[in-house]
């Protein structure tokens, strides 16, 4: 008897944009509110915004079995570590975390596309970006999801990022003031929106700073 | 020495045995559940329908059941599967109530079980051919929430599976307000199943809606809705193009 191949997908994509930008000392993260499968829209009011740690949060799109799955392992390490080491996980050692997590299921894949947002050790703002198996990279700013190849192009223009080719190294934080960042977000989703079908209803904007963390929302085109 | 090589018939992936226990597609299937918040809880509307494939075989089938004292289950999909998830759900709430602790499972509790169950039988490559809705109401918190047979959820105002999806959900949209009266939801919920009689297939006239509020549960005694078939334009239907056939 030959194998029989499964005739349902264990994947799907739920659709969905998420962005970060790292300033000098905020860090924005931001992501739609729109969760849809194949051409119907499931939810116009789910959130892709994760708080894992006081200085890390994570934006995540793709399927949102994976995601949420993946929130959950998250969160218990990051419980795990709380009791054994008496503090809050650091954002590059939550970064860390999550890339080991991805790799584990290298070979089934969580099917997440993920940015990683928050503040360093020093107060500074920092963003990872990761795909679905783990490879990451710290940056000054990124896009993923459906409306990434959207956005990242016009981050690269506005964010002027130095060349990675330069030496010393030079960090892509951008010099942009906080409520600058914050606009720049809504106008890369009012854009993004207009020409990706999985990107819009709501936006949802966490701002990330030393003394806690606020959220805005704005409301996108529902069509 | 005697050993017994463990088949671990779990794994649907290793051994050809395993291969003939998985599901492969779905066999008696339900159609579309259509679910609103309302007022004083939840409502939730199904037809009573079990198709096997384009036959209509089983027309006497309940596919919304009270859980706990909280929450309401209702199912699209693979019928025994649904039957296989109440066996979970009853030990479920019977270990829950040994406790004898004067707590009970919320609908917070029994959707993210259940979306536990679904994902991880997803992962394991066999799924519970199932569209879920779970709807309840705790502590004078209504809750309304769906699950789909790959482990995708979320919660919000008003859910539909299947058809439902397409065609009641666009309805709801328009319609539904967070004060609805339990008359108006009724009417609003038969509005869609109308639209569903007329659209889907395997839909059939006779239906029940489940109400859930912080006094409890209560499913209606099965019932059809009028429906009109005289539109002018199938009268007489080749009038405008006459033909051979």
């Amino acid at each position: 008897m030959t194998k029989q191949h499964a005739n349902w997908s264990p994947y799907d994509n739920n659709g969905g944009t998420c962005v970060a930008i790292a300033g000098s000392d905020y860090c924005v993260i931001a992501a739609d509110t729109r969760m849809s499968t194949g051409y119907s829209i499931l939810s116009r009011d789910y959130s892709k915004i994760h708080k894992l740690a006081d200085k890390a949060v994570l934006s995540s799109s793709g399927f949102q079995a994976d995601v949420k799955a993946l929130q959950k392992v998250l969160k218990s390490r990051h419980l795990v570590y709380q009791h054994q080491h008496n503090k809050q996980m650091s954002c590059p050692a939550m970064a860390q975390l999550l890339s080991n997590t991805l790799y584990f299921k290298r070979f089934f894949p969580y099917y997440a596309f993920n940015v990683l947002g928050g503040l360093d050790e020093e107060g500074k703002g920092c963003v990872f970006t990761y795909d679905a198996v783990g490879s990451y990279e710290k940056v000054g700013y990124s896009a993923q999801g459906s409306g990434s190849t959207l956005i990242m192009p016009f981050l690269d223009n506005q964010l002027k990022s130095p060349s990675p080719l330069l030496l010393p190294a030079q960090d892509a934080i951008t010099p942009l003031s906080e409520p600058e960042a914050v606009d720049l977000v809504k106008t890369v989703f009012a854009s993004a929106t207009e020409r990706d079908i999985y990107t819009g209803d709501k936006l949802e904007i966490m701002i990330l700073k030393a003394d806690g963390i606020r959220t805005e929302v704005m409301e996108l085109r529902k069509d | 020495m005697t050993f017994t090589i463990p088949i671990d018939n779990g794994d649907a992936l290793k051994n050809a045995e395993a291969d003939s226990q998985r599901t492969l597609y779905p066999y008696v299937t339900g159609t579309s559940i259509v679910a609103i918040k309302y007022k004083d809880g939840v409502l939730m509307a199904s037809d009573m329908g079990g198709s096997y494939g384009s036959t209509l075989r089983y027309k006497n089938i309940e596919r919304v059941k009270a859980i706990g004292k909280h929450s309401l289950l209702g199912a699209s999909g693979e019928i025994s599967d649904f039957q296989e998830i109440l066996r979970y759900l009853d030990e479920l709430v019977l270990n829950d109530n040994m406790w004898d602790d004067g707590n009970s499972l919320g609908p917070k509790e029994v959707h993210n079980y259940l979306t536990r169950v679904m994902y991880n039988r997803r992962n394991k490559f066999n799924p519970l051919w199932n569209t879920l809705v779970l709807g309840g109401v705790k502590n004078g918190e209504s809750y309304l929430g769906m699950v789909s047979m790959i482990g995708v959820s979320f919660e919000d105002n008003h859910v539909a599976t299947g058809f439902g999806n397409h065609l009641a959900r666009p309805i709801l949209r328009d319609e539904w307000r967070a004060d609805l009266s339990f008359e108006d939801g009724v009417k609003l919920l038969e509005k869609c199943m109308r639209v569903l009689l007329y659209r889907d297939r395997s839909a059939i006239n006779k239906l029940q809606i489940a109400k859930i509020t912080e006094e409890g549960v209560t499913v209606s005694q099965p019932y059809s809705l009028k429906t009109f078939w005289e539109f002018q334009a199938f009268h007489n239907p080749t009038a405008g193009a006459q033909g051979s056939w």
